[in-house]
C-alpha cells in the first residue's frame, strides 16, 4: 500500500451512513483530501448543515454549541489542525461537552513531506494531554466499529474522542 | 456608520460614549427572548447581571474566541429559538474568521452583539485593534454578514433592540461602549454545571 491510496468511497460512505443514523446534524470541517467525501455527502445532505471553517478551532466551538442545543456535530480535520485546537478544548474538558473529531492523519506512515512530520508525530501527546481519548484506525474494516464505539463513548458517556485515520489506512499522498 | 470611502485612514475616530450597565440591557430587552451565549469577561458579567445568572445564557470565563462559534452551533440545533451572542472586541478578535463561517450559513435566528470597548478590560485596559483602527462592523459587512449596524449613542439603542429580534439574516451589531468594568455578580464558574443547567432549562422544556 506504500504511497498507493486505496479505494476509500466504500467505507466513508458507511461512516457517513453511520454518523447520520446517530443523529449527527452538523458536519464542521477544513476542506481536506481524507474527508473529501464526508464532505460531499454533508453538502449534498439536506437534513444536515454542512459547516465549512476558516480553523479548526471554530469547530471545537461549534460542537459544544450545537451540544448546548441538544444536536449532535462532528468535526472533520487533519492533523495539523489539531494543533489550532488546542486551548478551545479546554472548554470540552471543563464543560464535560462530549468532542467527536475525525482526524485525517499527515506526518505518519510513509509520509513524505518533512513539514507534515512535527505535528503529525504531535497529534496524540497533545490530545491526550487536553484529556481526549485517541482511537487509531490502520484497516477498513476496523473503520465502522471503531466509529461506533467513538459515537458511544462520546454521545452516551460524554467523553473526548478522536479517531485517528492513519496513512496506512488513507494511503500517503505522493510526492 | 461611517460614509467614508477612503479607508480607515479618513474614517471618523470611533467615539466610545455609552455605559455598557446600561447600553447593554437597554439594547437586548427582555432576554428571555433570547438564548444567549457570552463571551468572556466583560460580557459574561453583562449576561449574568442582565439574566441573574439565569439558565438561558452559557457564559464564558475561557476559551477565548470560542463565543460566535457556540453560537452559531446553538442556532442551527434550536432554528425556533432565537439565538443571541454577546461578545467583547478582544474576544471577537481572537477568532474573527467566525465571521465568515457565520455569514455562509446565515442562520436567521442568530443576532451577535460586539460589546466594543476598545480595551482589554480584562487584563488592565490595554488598547485593542478597534481603538487603533479596526472596525468590526465593516469586517463583519465584508466577511458577507448582510445586516450591520453600529451603535455609539443612546438613540440607536432602540433601533437595535428591533434588529436582533429581526429573523431575517443573521445580523451583526457593534455596541461601543466607555471602556469601564460590566456589572459585578456573583455567578457560577463551573462550566460543566452550567452546560447542566442550560440543557436541562431548554430541552426538558421541549
Amino acid at each position: 500500500m506504500n504511497g498507493e491510496a486505496p479505494n476509500t468511497a466504500d467505507w466513508q460512505d458507511a461512516l457517513y451512513d453511520l454518523l447520520r443514523q446517530n443523529g449527527v446534524t452538523q458536519f464542521a470541517y477544513v476542506p481536506d483530501a481524507g474527508h473529501a467525501r464526508l464532505i460531499d455527502r454533508s453538502l449534498a445532505d439536506n437534513g444536515a448543515h454542512s459547516v465549512p471553517l476558516t480553523t479548526e478551532e471554530e469547530g471545537v466551538a461549534l460542537l459544544a454549541g450545537a451540544d448546548l442545543g441538544g444536536a449532535r456535530a462532528v468535526l472533520l480535520m487533519q492533523s495539523s489542525g489539531v494543533g489550532n485546537c488546542v486551548n478551545l478544548l479546554s472548554l470540552m474538558k471543563g464543560g464535560r461537552f462530549p468532542l467527536l473529531t475525525i482526524v485525517s492523519m499527515r506526518g505518519d506512515f510513509g509520509e513524505g513531506n518533512p513539514w507534515q512530520y512535527p505535528m503529525g508525530q504531535a497529534v496524540e501527546p497533545v490530545l491526550a494531554a487536553m484529556g481526549v481519548i485517541c482511537l487509531r484506525i490502520e484497516r477498513p474494516e476496523e473503520v465502522l466499529p471503531t466509529a461506533g464505539a467513538a459515537l458511544t463513548m462520546a454521545f452516551q458517556s460524554g467523553q473526548a474522542v478522536a479517531v485517528l485515520l492513519t496513512q496506512k489506512l488513507l494511503g500517503a499522498k505522493k510526492f | 456608520m461611517s460614509t467614508s470611502t477612503s479607508g480607515i485612514a479618513a474614517a471618523p475616530a470611533p467615539r466610545y460614549l455609552l455605559d455598557r450597565t446600561t447600553a447593554v440591557p437597554a439594547l437586548v430587552g427582555r432576554h428571555q427572548d433570547f438564548l444567549i451565549v457570552a463571551g468572556l469577561a466583560g460580557t459574561a458579567k453583562d449576561v449574568a447581571a442582565l439574566t441573574r445568572d439565569g439558565a438561558n445564557a452559557y457564559c464564558l470565563a475561557g476559551a477565548m474566541g470560542a463565543a460566535a462559534m457556540m453560537g452559531l452551533g446553538l442556532a442551527l440545533a434550536q432554528p425556533e429559538r432565537k439565538v443571541l451572542v454577546l461578545t467583547g472586541d478582544g474576544e471577537l478578535l481572537m477568532n474573527v474568521g467566525s465571521l465568515a463561517t457565520i455569514a455562509v450559513l446565515n442562520p436567521a435566528n442568530l443576532s451577535i452583539v460586539c460589546v466594543d470597548n476598545g480595551h482589554y478590560g480584562e487584563t488592565g485596559y490595554q488598547k485593542s485593534h478597534t481603538s487603533l483602527g479596526v472596525d468590526l462592523e465593516r469586517i463583519a459587512a465584508g466577511a458577507g454578514i448582510r445586516v450591520t449596524r453600529s451603535i455609539e449613542n443612546e438613540d440607536g439603542l432602540a433601533d437595535g433592540q428591533r434588529l436582533i429580534r429581526a429573523g431575517n439574516a443573521t445580523c451583526f451589531v457593534l455596541l461601543r461602549v466607555k471602556p469601564t468594568d460590566g456589572p459585578k455578580l456573583k455567578r457560577i464558574m463551573d462550566p460543566s454545571l452550567c452546560r447542566d443547567r442550560f440543557r436541562a432549562a431548554l430541552l426538558s422544556n421541549n
